[in-house]
């Protein structure tokens, strides 16, 4: 396993990642969404709605680090705040 | 998919060798690449973490940004250039007979050609010592060399490229225009429509479903173009025809650079992903729709 | 049905001399000598030769290119048809548990470009000792064909119905039974369709398959890249590869023509 060079960082960011899975899964058995219209222009699940905050909390950081020399932490708030807005209105 | 199926999560065994062969060759090597992307790996007994200085450093690097530019102008030509020629030549298509056997056959070979090896074809048709078209075109007076003129070089891969893939789109629309109900046609002769009209008022509504499918493909691929352009131009004239998969390639085996090739990786998975969701949402959308 | 406009047909002829211009210069160039094709321009050929072709068929570098190709290209279509016909199945019959997002994830595989996974393959499959062997290739080349299979299946299977399903199993058919003699039977052309793909796109990547290989399993098209002689390109003998590497798409096409329109409508291609 060498070769695949793990992190403490990375290693938790997947941890984390897996778990927000897991979690998702066991609100999907227990309550399953429906479709709904939000803020998006199309309804979405929940599942869909954490794929979308995900990617756009990427994207955030990318631009934050293309765009600008201050550190990255501010990114990540931002997108936390991103996640939070369309995880519950999206 | 539609929507009158049955619930059943046994379905998930049907699956699981899928999920196994795509975890192995998909998962573990992306998240290998996240890793990459975070160190300065000497060698894998020797790495620092650096955060996401690989990341700051890919994005304000002069070189991808221009290979990032350049990929964006490529895919933007090709768009503007096979959708339309794509619809035209659907249009011409006969429906029955050996004849319309014989054009889907002439259409699908460009497909159908190893990619390597359509460049190999344009290679020896362009070249201005050898080649049909470098040849005709220098005896017509124009001093056509696509090895040293960027401008010559961009052409050519842009007539290539339409060679390549304007069948891909026009066997889409062909596909979606059998679709079309005959009445629909009679419909629009008795009221006396033009050409035009019928295809702006009968035909293009109900192509909308197969033109996202085939501008999201043809963007995707042309995105991730690699094999033809390293044949032909090999990148060159100076770097006037890198695009980004040449690039990561020439620093992941060619430099060996496993930080900033991985950021790299990364930064352009995100697109990727970003246009795939695109495409996906849009697919299942029309198939709702029909 | 009067849709075809004068214009719309003559660029559609335009279009197919367009097309052929060049597949036919890559014939004539296959014919001649190298040194012919070097000294005078010709648009037909003065005197034909196949001595290319013969070049291709007795020298070991090119036909044990041929073979290393084939090899991986045949693993890879069966591991991706095997595995993507239950998929499929599953797909097109039930709803279950996370099934458009796993639908997805496979998708974004199949349009990942091959250089972002460059660095890890390398690594992973010398970690396992797999580097340089057609297995290898085969099974990174997995990474794009399998969600293509399960892809182009799923759209045809869909639109079987599925009384067919309750029918079998009223006759009191077993599942398997079903599958193998009733469901699969019904689905050929779906399944020549997605060997032809699987078989094209393997056979068409180059990047994974250079890297991945080194002198032991080199496939045709890394020899086609590398072919400078003494005396410079020889174009003649690369023509007459491109040739044969032409040649099985055409025929493979030819047979699965109707069903090819039929995927194209469904817009999995």
């Amino acid at each position: 396993m060498t070769w695949m060079a793990w992190t403490l960082p990375t290693a938790v960011f997947f941890a984390a990642i897996a778990s927000a899975l897991l979690v998702l899964i066991a609100l999907e058995l227990k309550r399953p969404t429906l479709t709904s219209r939000g803020w998006l222009p199309m309804a979405t699940t929940r599942g869909d709605r954490f794929f979308i905050s995900l990617l756009g909390a990427a994207f955030i950081h990318l631009l934050w680090l293309g765009l600008t020399p201050w550190s990255v932490l501010y990114a990540s708030g931002l997108a936390l705040v991103w996640l939070v807005v369309i995880m519950a209105k999206g | 998919m539609a929507q009158d199926k049955a619930q059943d999560n046994r379905a998930w065994l049907g699956v699981l060798p899928v999920m196994l062969i795509v975890a192995f060759s998909g998962v573990i090597p992306l998240m290998t690449v996240v890793n990459y992307s975070v160190q300065d790996i000497l060698d894998f007994n020797t790495r620092f973490f650096v955060g996401f200085e690989w990341y700051r450093e890919t994005l304000t690097d002069p070189r991808f940004i221009d290979a990032f530019l350049r990929q964006l102008g490529f895919s933007a030509a090709v768009l503007a250039i096979e959708i339309p020629l794509g619809i035209v030549i659907a249009r011409g298509m006969p429906t029955q007979g050996l004849r319309a056997s014989l054009l889907l056959v002439l259409l699908a070979t460009p497909l159908l050609i190893p990619w390597n090896v359509v460049g190999t074809i344009w290679q020896i048709y362009a070249r201005s010592d050898i080649g049909l078209l470098g040849v005709t075109l220098n005896e017509m007076g124009f001093a056509f060399n696509y090895t040293a003129e960027p401008l010559h070089a961009w052409l050519t891969l842009l007539a290539m490229d339409i060679w390549h893939w304007t069948s891909l789109v026009a066997l889409l629309v062909f596909a979606g225009l059998t679709s079309v109900p005959a009445a629909c046609y009679q419909a629009a002769e008795l009221d006396g429509a033009s050409k035009w009209q019928v295809f702006r008022h009968v035909e293009l509504p109900r192509l909308k479903g197969v033109l996202v499918i085939a501008v999201l493909l043809r963007l995707m691929d042309s995105f991730m173009i690699y094999t033809e352009p390293f044949v032909l131009t090999g990148g060159g004239p100076g770097n006037t025809t890198t695009f980004l998969s040449q690039y990561l390639a020439t620093m992941a085996v060619g430099q060996f650079d496993l930080g900033p090739a991985a950021a790299f990786s990364v930064i352009y998975f995100l697109f990727i992903l970003l246009f795939s969701w695109l495409f996906y949402t849009s697919v299942m959308r029309s198939e709702e729709d029909s | 049905m009067n849709r075809r406009s004068r214009l719309s047909r003559w660029v559609l002829a335009a279009y197919c001399v367009y097309l052929i211009l060049p597949l036919y210069w890559l014939l004539t160039l296959a014919l001649r000598s190298n040194a012919d094709i070097a000294g005078v321009f010709q648009l037909v050929p003065s005197n034909p030769t196949l001595a290319n072709f013969a070049e291709i068929l007795s020298n070991p570098v090119w036909y044990e290119g041929f073979v290393n190709s084939l090899s991986y290209v045949l693993l890879n279509t069966l591991i991706s048809v095997f595995a993507a016909l239950p998929a499929a199945y599953v797909f097109s019959r039930y709803r279950f548990l996370g099934d458009r997002q796993l639908f997805f994830w496979l998708l974004t595989n199949r349009m990942a470009p091959p250089a972002v996974f460059l660095l890890p393959f390398f690594q992973l499959y010398s970690s396992i000792g797999l580097f340089d062997t057609p297995l290898a290739v085969a099974l990174a080349h997995c990474l794009f064909t399998v969600p293509l299979s399960v892809w182009i299946l799923e759209g045809f299977m869909s639109g079987v119905p599925t009384e067919i399903d309750d029918m079998a199993r009223i006759d009191g058919h077993s599942f398997w039974f079903f599958f193998t003699r009733i469901f699969l039977p019904i689905n050929r052309g779906a399944i020549g369709v997605t060997v032809f793909f699987c078989f094209m796109f393997s056979w068409v990547e180059l990047l994974l398959a250079r890297t991945l290989t080194g002198s032991e399993a080199k496939p045709i098209v890394v020899v086609m890249t590398r072919t400078v002689s003494a005396s410079g390109m020889d174009w003649g003998v690369l023509a007459a590869a491109g040739i044969f590497t032409v040649l099985p798409g055409i025929l493979v096409v030819w047979f699965v023509r109707q069903h090819l329109v039929k995927g194209f409508a469904l817009g999995r291609v």
